[in-house]
């Protein structure tokens, strides 16, 4: 029993050992150009869409409609961008800032289920399309219930 | 004629806020990548700014920051937090504890329709590059 511990410390101890090395090899990233270019194309998405939020609110929507009109916009250019193959350059500029606007959504829904489009139209395409935005709505769900059922209470 | 909106948003500096504020809300989600264990991944990403924009948006914090920025808050995911938590917020005061539950899809239908249906056509069309 005595001699178990020991090996298992000693391995505990090894494993320790390798993630610092891993920390040590693994290459920095340039956080301040990271960030840069982020605030850079993901300000650039949010202003391309004030554009569209600005027209469409000149068109008589209310906020609320103008703003759900302008998502479904741009979550319609972020999965054309996608297609063509042009949204993977722009996130490989810029991180984070390609990732977090609606078109990053729109994206990581197009993206997987174009990959594995060969393993057929159910599994492939139908349940691909969901790889990224099942959990997303998962939890959405969740949250908007819980949020829900709190403000039910309260009210 | 055409050109009134850009003008009407230039004027009111309206372009430039929403750059600003939405660029710095993806510098947020770019200093959790690098920051952080290299396992992160869009996905996580992605969860955790619907989650934290919704539970903003239910103490009300997210509701000036869309007055203020507007597509620089809402394009941002934690703009559809906001949507999940107003959609429900707002049904359970119409509908009561039906609402609870209907409200936040209700609210962001629309915008996961078009993500569907898009998504698969765009998915269906074209093919990956490499």
């Amino acid at each position: 029993m005595n001699g178990n511990v020991e090996q298992q410390q000693e391995q505990e101890e090894r494993q320790e050992e390798y993630r610092l090395l891993v920390d040590e090899i693994e290459p920095k990233h340039n956080i301040v150009k990271n960030c840069f270019f982020a605030f850079l194309v993901g300000g650039s998405i949010c202003l391309i869409g004030q554009l569209f939020l600005t027209f469409f609110l000149t068109q008589g929507f209310g906020f609320n409609e103008a703003a759900a009109v302008t998502a479904g916009t741009m979550v319609v250019i972020g999965a054309f961008l996608t297609g063509i193959g042009v949204y993977d350059e722009i996130g490989r500029i810029g991180g984070a800032g390609s990732i977090v606007p609606i078109t990053g959504f729109a994206n990581s829904i197009v993206a997987p289920a174009m990959e594995y489009k060969r393993e057929g139209f159910v599994f492939g395409v139908g349940a691909r399309l969901f790889t990224v935005a099942g959990p997303v709505l998962v939890y959405g769900t969740l949250i908007s219930c819980i949020i829900g059922l709190i403000y039910f209470l309260l009210y | 004629m055409l050109l009134r909106f850009l003008v009407k948003g230039v004027e009111s500096l309206s372009y430039l806020i929403a750059f600003v504020v939405g660029g710095l809300i993806c510098v947020i989600g770019q200093l959790w990548m690098d920051l952080t264990r290299a396992s992160i991944t869009p996905a996580h990403i992605l969860v955790g700014f619907v989650t934290v924009g919704a539970v903003l948006s239910a103490f009300g914090l997210y509701q000036p920051l869309v007055d203020f920025a507007g597509a620089g808050a809402t394009i941002p995911l934690s703009g559809f937090g906001h949507s999940l938590a107003q959609g429900a917020i707002k049904a359970v005061q119409q509908k009561g504890l039906l609402g609870a539950f209907a409200g936040g899809i209700e609210a962001t239908a629309v915008g996961i329709a078009v993500a569907v249906v898009f998504g698969y056509v765009i998915a269906v069309l074209f093919n990956p590059r490499s």
